[in-house]
């Protein structure tokens, strides 16, 4: 029996579980943290030189594991963006400006990681300072899409979709200003969670859009990125925006289907989407919802909001560049060359660029017509959403307009990250919780499309329990249908 | 001294550092006068370090509200914090937590009442009553900034590990980053040096009382600056618009009343002189330099400074209710003026005498105290007018004696100066004449023999007078 045990192990390896499964295997002692941790570094070995998804490991992870003891997530390997501060690693937000820094003090996500037992293995890969939707901007250089190594992986979290999609590590965490999270879920084929502005803390993560930063699970299944979410969710002291509404379990009623849910499908009547892949898979995924027995409806583009529609997106990318490139200029400019040894010619082109145009619409004569402008239509989608969700349990949308873009696309265009966000940008600046799950593949390259489903604010509970239902109802995630 | 032709209009802006215990946005310790080092009172927020957020302190926004509503202000229902953007070594996030367009406290006001030195007879020194009402324009919250130290290094080997002797070097001292920090700004009624330092006086008499700060100038806790400009008179009398000047100096680096007086006294004359002279002055910061008595230019702003206020996202907007702007409100306590009103129907005190006595919240209740304690005594002489006079004219040190050990004082020293002289000598003539003995005694060096006949005065007194006061004139007529 034993001997049978370990054949069928021999040919898994460890580091392909799910969360959940290392969890149940590590309680019933069915593996070990030597072997998992073995598995784990000898797939970073072979792959993390090409994939480029870690820029730190820690190399005393396993011992660590070790000396955990019978806590929800002892001795779970997960990998973490570099812009969460973690002692004992470089935090860089892959920015040469922090290159060497090492954090005196360690992020709430982390520290709850750590309370719960889970061990920090690495720092992944990102954008600079967040600031794209490629990880190309990295000044670490570009990470890899582990499904085609020719396409971007997305971003800013591209490090840590990289490292949980060609199962570098069990789950990681990431962060999300619009996008950052699910969309490189949805280019690398795993599952992203972007929670309520609000739920989770931003102690200890460098700041970017600090009216939108939201830090986040990318899990290999739905029910993984659950788990991770009832360890970071919830009231923080240090960070004054966080939420004291309590945490619910967020695994415990995912299961509870669809039946009756009321769905909105937006934005596939987008000019820029009709009859593209996106748009097949969504009212494909929108048959899979109907034939699970709720009720979808489509909800059509409008400019106004007017009564069962949905605001055109196009209107978001402008509020969002405005009101993030203006928290940016704010947020990097503690980066005074004064106290992280490095100057501020460090910065790279696109930081750059975000500082000078934050700063100019920030200045005075032009924030009536930028800064406070922006502000004025992010509430005019606040509005529409409110309304939406008297109407609708969730809404499902594409979480990207494509198929992830070869390599060299961002530097094609500044606006790269905003155009490829845009589906996700109205909900991001309206706070709202969002998730994206695999929702189809081209067999040909091997590269995957994101389903988005985002509900009110608040509501993580029920867009986890429409993305397992998805999950389990369809082929495109191969860990949870094993 | 101003010239009747010419009216000065001045603004304050006065920076008060609040005593709470911990900064405005961390816990740390909020004490960096006293602090034994440089940067021992840090952490990641008060350092700007990378991902640190505020978190206000609850303390310092209630009693900004409690300031402002001491000062008559409105509360608005909804406050909030903005981003001041800057570059400056010392602010180490490159923005200041302040609040821009919501302060929490606005429209509140002053009553100046003071002896004003009449224009006339400056020399003689005349004084004419004068009341006049100082508008509050606003009260906010913010965070002050680290401290910069510009030093030489002395040894090459220097305990904080700078290299090269002689090397010119700036150090950044963040005990002072992130303590709470009170901007008040008055609208610009002042219309004199001397009203500016009776309103700051007031103000910092206001603030001690509250107990929200120790408003030490020399420490910096207290700072001042006053915006001076000056605006000439139609035919000797105001014009009938408001207009301001169209540009104003504002003041920095003064550290004393007494200075703020002198330099807008220094300013007001040299914008008269410009004026006079067909110029305007130009719109500048200068400086005060109490050596040569005189302000010198700092900066001038060839545009206006463009901060790039945003609401601050990390901290949610502020809204109070009703019900705690009342509770708040009901710890104001007794303002001066009220208590000074007070002292003057409850305890027949003259004006002056109440003024005096209710310059501290302290000497205001150790007088109070006092009056209590004598009533106790029933010694019914003892009225609180008497306490007041002891307290004024006799210089007694009110923190080492307790009030009623005072009042005991006062007592004692009252029952002496009630022994007519006639009857304390007929006392002591009496007792001599009836104790000859004694006398020899004394007379030939028995000491002791001189307090029988002490006991045998007092005895005849009824205990009145005081012992030592006695014995002196006992001593002096048996010598």
């Amino acid at each position: 029996m034993v001997s049978w045990l370990h054949e069928c192990l021999d040919y898994m390896k460890l580091n392909t579980l799910t969360l959940t499964e290392t969890i149940a295997k590590l309680r019933h002692k069915e593996i070990t943290l030597s072997d998992l941790y073995t598995d784990i570094h000898d797939e970073i070995a072979e792959k993390n030189g090409i994939l480029n998804a870690y820029l730190a490991l820690d190399d005393e992870a396993v011992r660590k594991a070790e000396a955990v003891k019978e806590l929800p997530l002892a001795g779970i390997p997960v990998a973490v963006k570099d812009n969460f501060l973690v002692p004992g690693l470089p935090t860089t937000a892959s920015s040469k400006v922090l290159d060497g820094f090492m954090p005196p003090y360690e992020s709430t996500v982390t520290e709850r990681l750590h309370k719960n037992g889970a061990i920090v293995v690495g720092k992944t890969n990102m954008d600079a300072w967040a600031h794209g939707s490629s990880t190309e901007t990295s000044d670490y250089g570009p990470t890899k899409n582990p499904r085609n190594l020719l396409y971007l992986p997305g971003g800013s979290s591209g490090g840590s979709a990289a490292a949980v999609a060609a199962d570098l590590c069990i789950a990681a965490i990431g962060s999300e200003t619009a996008g950052s999270v699910r969309q490189p879920a949805a280019w690398c084929g795993c599952v992203g969670l972007k929670p309520t502005y609000g739920r989770v803390s931003r102690w200890g993560v460098v700041a970017m859009g600090s009216s939108l930063d939201s830090p986040g699970p990318l899990g290999k299944t739905v029910t993984d990125c659950a788990v991770l979410l009832n360890v970071i969710a919830g009231r923080d002291p240090y960070d004054a925006t966080t939420s004291d509404r309590p945490v619910q379990d967020f695994v415990r009623g995912i299961s509870r289907g669809v039946k009756g849910m009321r769905i909105g499908m937006c934005y596939v009547d987008h000019p820029k989407l009709h009859s593209t892949p996106v748009d097949h898979a969504v009212r494909e995924a929108a048959d899979v919802f109907r034939k699970l027995g709720a009720a979808v409806d489509v909800v059509r583009l409008s400019e106004n909001g007017a009564p069962n529609t949905i605001v055109t997106p196009d209107y978001a990318i402008g509020v969002y560049t405005v009101v993030q490139r203006s928290e940016v200029s704010s947020n990097l400019a503690r980066y005074d060359g004064i106290r992280f040894g490095h100057p501020r010619s460090a910065f790279g082109e696109e930081a750059k660029r975000r500082i000078m145009l934050g700063t100019f619409t920030l200045s005075r004569g032009y924030a009536d017509r930028y800064y406070i402008r922006a502000q004025q239509v992010r509430s005019l989608y606040i509005r529409n959403f409110r309304k939406l969700f008297d109407q609708y349990d969730i809404l499902i949308s594409p979480t990207s307009p494509g198929y992830a873009l070869e390599h060299g696309a961002s530097a094609k265009s500044p606006m790269f990250g905003e155009l490829e966000d845009m589906l996700l940008e109205p909900s991001s600046i309206s706070g709202l919780p969002g998730i994206s799950v695999p929702c189809h593949r081209d067999i040909s390259t091997g590269l995957y499309l994101g389903l988005n489903i985002v509900a009110d604010q608040w509501q993580e509970e029920k867009i986890l329990q429409a993305a397992y239902a998805y999950e389990q109802a369809t082929e495109w995630n191969a860990w949870a249908k094993r | 001294m101003n010239d009747d032709t010419f009216e000065p209009i001045i603004g304050l802006e006065i920076h008060v550092e609040l005593k709470t215990a911990s900064k405005m946005f961390c816990g740390c310790k909020n004490d960096p006068f006293f602090a034994g080092a440089p940067n021992i009172y840090t952490c990641p927020v008060c350092l700007g370090l990378p991902g640190a957020l505020p978190v206000p302190n609850r303390r310092a926004v209630e009693w900004t509200v409690l300031l402002g509503l001491a000062l008559g202000c409105e509360i608005p229902e909804l406050s909030k914090f903005d981003r001041k953007n800057y570059f400056y070594p010392d602010l180490p996030k490159g923005y200041q937590i302040s609040q821009y367009d919501q302060p929490l406290a606005v429209n509140g006001r002053l009553e100046v009442n003071y002896q004003r030195t009449t224009n006339l007879s400056a020399q003689a020194g005349n004084k004419q009553p004068s009341e006049r009402t100082i508008r509050i324009r606003r009260v906010h919250l913010e965070e002050d900034t680290g401290k910069l130290l510009h030093a030489t290094v002395d040894s090459p080997t220097s305990p904080s590990g700078l290299r090269g002797a002689g090397k010119k070097v700036t150090l950044i001292d963040f005990n002072r980053s992130g303590v709470p920090l009170v901007e008040i700004v008055t609208e610009p009624d002042i219309r004199s040096a001397e009203e500016a330092k009776v309103f700051l006086k007031k103000l910092h008499q206001i603030i001690r009382y509250l107990d929200i700060s120790d408003a030490d100038m020399e420490k910096g806790s207290m700072r001042l600056e006053p915006n001076v400009s000056v605006r000439k008179k139609e035919n000797g009398k105001r014009k009938k618009t408001d207009a301001l000047p169209d540009y104003k100096v504002e003041v920095k680096n003064i550290n004393s009343f007494r200075f703020a007086e002198r330099a807008i006294d220094f300013e007001i004359r040299r914008h008269i002189g410009l004026l006079k002279q067909g110029e305007t002055p130009v719109q500048e910061t200068r400086g005060w330099n109490e050596g040569k008595g005189e302000t010198v230019s700092q900066r001038r702003k060839e545009e206006a400074d463009d901060y790039r206020y945003f609401p601050e996202p990390d901290i949610p907007p502020m809204r109070f209710t009703k019900n705690q702007i009342a509770q708040i409100k009901n710890q104001i306590g007794e303002l001066p003026d009220a208590k000074t009103e007070r002292f003057v129907t409850q305890y027949g005190l003259s004006g002056y005498d109440a003024n005096i006595l209710t310059e501290t919240r302290a000497l205001a209740g150790y007088f109070e105290e006092c009056v209590r304690v004598a009533q106790k005594t029933k010694e019914h002489d003892i009225t609180p007018k008497k306490i007041a006079n002891w307290m004024i004219n006799r210089q007694i040190d009110l923190d080492e004696v307790m009030p009623a050990a005072f009042v005991e004082r006062i007592v004692a020293a009252t029952h002496q100066v009630a022994i007519p002289e006639e009857e304390l000598d007929r006392a002591i003539a009496d007792t001599i004449a009836e104790n000859r003995k004694a006398v020899s005694d004394y007379r030939e060096g028995k000491e002791q023999a001189v307090m029988f006949l002490m006991g045998q005065i007092q005895r005849k007194l009824k205990g009145k007078g005081t012992p030592d006061a006695i014995l002196a004139k006992l001593k002096e007529v048996l010598r």
